[in-house]
C-alpha cells in the first residue's frame, strides 16, 4: 500500500515538473524543473522495481551508512565550496577575472552567494547533519527513528543544494543574505528539515539511555530554530507558480530585521549551537577526558539560546531601525559573551590532564585551535556589536575577517577534526591513511586563516578610516576608488591565504578517499602516549 | 553504556563525576569558574544600565526613551548643524562670489578649494578619475586642452548642465557625423593621414596630401580650417598631442567611421549653489584653468 502512494506521489511530482519545465517562464525555474523530473522519475521507476521484492530486515545496530555518505558529501562540498571562494577573493583583487565569456553566470555577484551557501549550508550543513546522525545514536543508544527516513533528509538537502547552486548561476534569487533560494527550493527545504526533525526526536524519544547528553540539547536547539528561522525569513508569495521569483511579504525596515533576525541566528544556531553539539562529542571522545563541567554546560546553553536570539539588530545599526531596537541589539550581544565563551572554557578544560597529547596528536590539535578561533570570534563579535565600534567597522572588509575567522577557524577546524575522527571508525581502519598529512593539514589551514583575517583587519580598518577622513572644513578627503586601490595588497594576501585554506582541505579529501580505500600506510601510532 | 548515575572519582583531577555516561563520554561535576560567572554578572548589570540610559524598551506606542535623551538621528543632526554654523558665512559667500576674482580673497580661494576637491571625489571621479587625470573616453582636466573652455563659465556651465545627456535642456550639445558611409575606405584612411600630419605624428604625406580636401570640406566646419578645434561646438583640438580616444590609426579610424558622443550628466539639481561653485574653482585651478 505504502509504495502505491509512493508511486502516485512520484508520478505527480513527475508529471508536474515536466509540465513546468515545458511553462516556466525563466531559465532556473525551467532548469530546476527538469532536475526534479529527473530525480521523481528515476525515484518512480526505482520504487516500481522494487515492488515485489521482499521487505528487508530491519537491521540491527546504528545505521552508519548515512554517516558515510555524509562524510563524503562533506568533504566534496567543502572543497567545491572553498574553491569558489579563492575565485571570489582573486576576482576582487582582479577584476578581470571576471572573464567576459563566462558572463553572467561567472560573476562575482553570482559566485559569491555559491561560494557563501556552498560552505555554510553545502560543507557545514553536511558536516551538521552526518555528525548529528552519528552522535545522537551513541549518545542515545539506540539505531536511528524512521527506517529510511534518514536517507532521504542526506539526498533530500544535497537536493536542495544543488538546487540553491544552480539557481544563483542562473539569476533566481531573493537576495535575502544566506537566505537566497526562491519560494519552490525554500519549500522543499522545509519539508526535509521537518523530516531531521522528526528523526532525531525519533531517535532521542527510544534512546536506551537515561539522560540526554549536552550534545544532543544543541543538536536539537540547532534543529528546531532553523526551521522556525527559515520559515519567518522566508515568507514570500510566488509571482506566478510557472516561475521564480517570489515577492517578500516584509518590507522596508521590517524586512531588513527580519532578514538579519534570521542572518545573525544561521551564524548563532547553524554555525554556533550546532557546531557545539559537534565540539561536546567530539573533543571528549579524542582526548579521551571527562567533559570539564555539567553546570556549566547547563548553564551556558540556556544562556546562550535565551540570548542569542535577540542580537540581530546589531547588523543594522545606524540605519532605519529605531534606536531603542539597536541598543537591544547591542546590549543582548555584550551579555552574549560569556555565555558563547562558556562552550570554549568547557571544550579547552576538557583537555585537563590530557594536554600532553597536542604534542602528538593533530587531530586534537586542530579542536584546539578551532576552540581559541571560537573564542577570538565570540568576542570580536560582541565587540563589534557596540556602536562605536560598528561605526567604523560596519561595511568594511572587518567583517568578513570576523565572519572568517569563525568560519574557516571554528566551523572549519572542528569539521575537519571531525571528519578525521569518524573516517577510520566509520570504515574500520585503524586511523587515517597518512597522520603527517593530517599535520600539513593543520598548518596549511593556521596559517591559511591568519593570513585572511590579518588582512582583512588591517584593510577594513584602513577602510573604514579612510571613509570617515574629513578635513579642517568638515569635507571628507577621500573617494571610494581611493579606498579600493589602497586595499589592493590585502586583497592579494586574502586570496594567498584562501589558496593555503583550500590546498589543506584537498589533502584531507585525499587522506579520506585513501583511508577509505584501505591498505593503511604504516606510521608510528598517534595519539597514544609514549611508553 | 551504563547510567545508574554512580559517581565516581575523576583520577586524573579527583573531581567527582556526575555519574552519566554516554558512549565513554563523562562528566565532572566542577562549579562554575568564578571569573566566568562575575564577567556574566557584569555584562548583564552593564546592560541594564545601559538600556536605563539609551532608548530601549518597547512600550505600547512608543519605546522608553532613555535618561540621556539620546537619538541617532538628533546626533547626526547635530553633527551637520555645527559644520553649517562653522562653515555658513563662507558658503553664502562662495555660492555669490565671483570666481574671477577668487584669487583676491586667499581665505575663500582656500575653502572653495578643500571643498571642491571633497565634491568632485564623491562626484566626479567615477569618470575623471581620483586625481583628475581622466581615462580613455573621460577629459584629463589636468591639462589646458579644453573642449568646451576652460575659463569659470564655461567650466561652472559644464558642471551645471552636463553634456549630451537628455535630463538637462541647457546641456552642451554637438554630434560628430559618422562618415563610415559617407567615406570610401580609401577616403578615411586618407582623412586619418591627414589628421596624422597636422598633429605633428607619423604620416604618409602622399595620403594626407590627398586628405587635405576632404578635411576642409567635411571636418573643417567643427574642427576649424586648421585644425584647432571649436569650443562652442566641443569639437577637440586635432593638432595636439592629447587625445580622448586615441591618435593611434586604429582609434583615429574608429572615430572618423563610427563617431564619438561622449556624455557627461548635468549636475545643477543635485549640488548646491556653493559646490557647483567650489568644484569649478577645484578643476580651475588644477592646472588648466583659462
Amino acid at each position: 500500500m505504502g509504495n502505491y502512494i509512493k508511486l502516485i506521489a512520484l508520478g505527480g511530482v513527475t508529471l508536474f515538473a515536466a509540465i513546468g519545465a515545458n511553462w516556466g517562464r525563466d531559465v532556473a525555474y525551467i532548469v530546476h524543473a527538469m532536475i526534479i523530473m529527473v530525480v521523481a522519475a528515476y525515484m518512480f521507476v526505482r520504487v516500481l522495481r522494487r515492488m515485489d521484492a521482499p521487505a528487508y530486515a530491519t537491521p540491527d545496530g546504528y545505521m552508519d551508512d548515512v554517516v558515510r555518505a555524509g562524510v563524503i558529501a562533506t568533504s566534496f562540498w567543502g572543497v567545491i565550496g572553498m574553491l569558489v571562494g579563492v575565485v571570489i577573493a582573486f576576482q576582487l583583487a582582479f577584476p578581470a577575472l571576471n572573464f567576459e565569456v563566462l558572463q553572467p553566470y561567472g560573476n562575482f555577484g553570482r559566485l559569491r552567494p555559491l561560494h557563501t551557501s556552498a560552505v555554510i549550508f553545502a560543507f557545514g550543513g553536511n558536516a551538521l547533519i552526518m555528525s548529528s546522525f552519528y552522535i545522537v545514536q551513541r549518545t542515545c543508544g539506540a539505531r536511528l527513528w524512521g527506517g529510511n527516513l534518514a536517507w532521504f533528509v542526506f539526498w533530500g538537502y544535497n537536493l536542495f543544494i544543488i538546487l540553491a547552486a544552480t539557481g544563483y548561476l542562473l539569476g533566481a534569487t531573493q537576495s535575502k543574505e544566506y537566505a537566497e533560494p526562491e519560494w519552490y527550493v525554500d519549500i522543499w527545504l522545509t519539508i526535509v528539515w521537518v523530516a531531521f526533525l522528526a528523526v532525531y526526536l525519533g531517535t532521542i524519544f527510544k534512546r536506551t539511555e537515561k539522560h540526554i547528553y549536552v550534545a544532543n540539547w544543541f543538536l536539537l536547539a540547532f534543529i528546531v530554530t532553523v526551521a522556525m528561522l527559515h520559515i519567518v525569513n522566508n515568507i514570500s508569495i510566488p509571482v506566478s507558480i510557472w516561475g521564480s521569483k517570489s515577492v517578500q511579504v516584509f518590507s522596508g525596515v521590517q524586512d531588513a530585521m527580519v532578514q538579519w533576525w534570521y542572518g545573525h541566528n544561521a551564524v548563532g544556531f547553524f554555525l554556533t549551537a550546532g557546531f557545539l553539539g559537534m565540539m561536546y562529542y567530539f573533543v571528549p571522545k579524542q582526548a579521551g577526558r571527562p567533559v570539564y563541567s555539567y553546570k556549566l554546560s547547563i548553564i551556558h546553553f540556556w544562556a546562550l539560546i535565551f540570548l542569542y536570539i535577540w542580537a540581530g539588530p546589531h547588523h543594522l545599526h545606524y540605519t532605519a531601525l529605531p534606536d531603542w531596537a539597536a541598543t537591544l541589539g547591542m546590549v543582548f550581544s555584550i551579555v552574549l559573551w560569556m555565555p558563547s565563551w562558556g562552550g570554549m572554557i568547557n571544550g579547552l578544560m576538557t583537555l585537563q590532564g590530557a594536554w600532553d597529547k597536542l604534542r602528538t596528536d593533530p587531530i586534537l590539535r586542530m579542536m584546539v585551535i578551532s576552540l581559541a578561533f571560537y573564542g577570538m570570534s565570540t568576542f570580536e563579535g560582541p565587540m563589534m556589536s557596540i556602536k562605536a565600534v560598528n561605526s567604523l567597522s560596519h561595511y568594511t572588509d572587518w567583517t568578513i575577517g570576523h565572519v572568517h575567522s569563525g568560519a574557516l577557524g571554528w566551523n572549519g577546524m572542528i569539521t575537519f577534526a571531525a571528519l578525521y575522527f569518524l573516517t577510520p571508525k566509520l570504515w574500520g581502519r585503524a586511523q587515517m591513511y597518512s597522520m603527517s598529512a593530517i599535520n600539513w593539514h593543520f598548518w596549511l589551514a593556521t596559517i591559511g586563516i591568519i593570513l585572511y583575517a590579518a588582512s582583512m583587519w588591517v584593510t577594513g580598518i584602513m577602510e573604514g578610516l579612510m571613509w570617515r577622513e574629513v578635513d579642517a572644513n568638515g569635507f571628507l578627503v577621500n573617494s571610494f576608488a581611493d579606498t579600493v586601490s589602497a586595499k589592493f595588497p590585502m586583497y592579494v594576501v586574502r586570496g594567498l591565504g584562501g589558496v593555503l585554506y583550500l590546498t589543506g582541505a584537498v589533502i584531507m579529501s585525499w587522506n579520506i578517499f585513501m583511508t577509505i580505500r584501505g591498505g593503511a600506510k604504516v606510521t608510528a601510532p598517534v595519539g597514544v602516549p609514549a611508553e | 553504556m551504563s547510567s545508574n548515575d554512580q559517581k565516581d572519582i575523576d583520577e586524573v583531577t579527583g573531581t567527582d563525576t556526575t555519574g552519566h555516561d554516554w558512549d565513554g563520554i563523562k562528566e565532572l561535576n566542577n562549579p562554575l569558574p568564578r571569573w566566568w560567572l562575575w564577567s556574566l554578572y557584569l555584562t548583564i548589570i552593564w546592560a541594564v544600565g545601559y538600556t536605563i540610559a539609551y532608548p530601549a524598551w518597547p512600550m505600547v506606542s512608543s519605546a522608553t526613551a532613555g535618561v540621556l535623551g539620546y537619538s541617532t538621528r538628533a546626533e547626526v543632526a547635530q553633527d551637520i548643524a555645527r559644520f553649517e554654523d562653522a562653515n555658513g558665512e563662507i558658503l553664502a559667500q562662495l555660492a555669490s562670489a565671483d570666481l574671477n576674482v577668487l584669487n583676491e580673497n586667499p581665505e575663500l580661494l582656500r575653502f572653495a578649494n578643500s571643498a571642491g576637491v571633497a565634491v568632485f571625489r564623491n562626484n566626479c571621479s567615477q569618470c575623471h578619475g581620483s586625481g583628475a587625470a581622466g581615462a580613455l573616453g573621460y577629459p584629463n582636466l589636468l591639462d589646458d586642452d579644453w573642449l568646451w573652455g576652460g575659463d569659470f563659465e564655461n567650466i561652472e556651465y559644464t558642471v551645471r548642465h552636463g553634456i549630451r545627456n537628455e535630463e538637462d535642456w541647457d546641456a552642451r550639445y554637438s554630434e560628430m557625423t559618422a562618415y563610415d558611409e559617407i567615406f570610401s575606405n580609401e577616403e578615411v584612411d586618407q582623412v586619418v593621414q591627414y589628421v596624422r600630419l597636422i598633429s605633428g605624428q607619423e604620416h604618409d604625406a602622399g595620403m594626407a596630401e590627398a586628405g587635405t580636401e576632404l578635411f576642409l570640406n567635411n571636418c573643417s566646419a567643427c574642427h576649424g580650417d586648421e585644425g584647432m578645434g571649436n569650443y562652442d561646438l566641443g569639437a577637440p583640438n586635432l593638432t595636439d598631442a592629447i587625445w580622448l580616444y586615441g591618435g593611434d590609426l586604429e582609434s583615429l579610424e574608429e572615430t572618423v567611421r563610427y563617431a564619438r558622443f561622449g556624455v557627461m550628466p548635468p549636475w545643477g539639481e543635485r549640488l548646491s549653489e556653493a559646490q557647483i561653485k567650489a568644484v569649478t574653482a577645484y578643476v580651475h585651478q588644477l592646472g588648466g584653468g583659462e
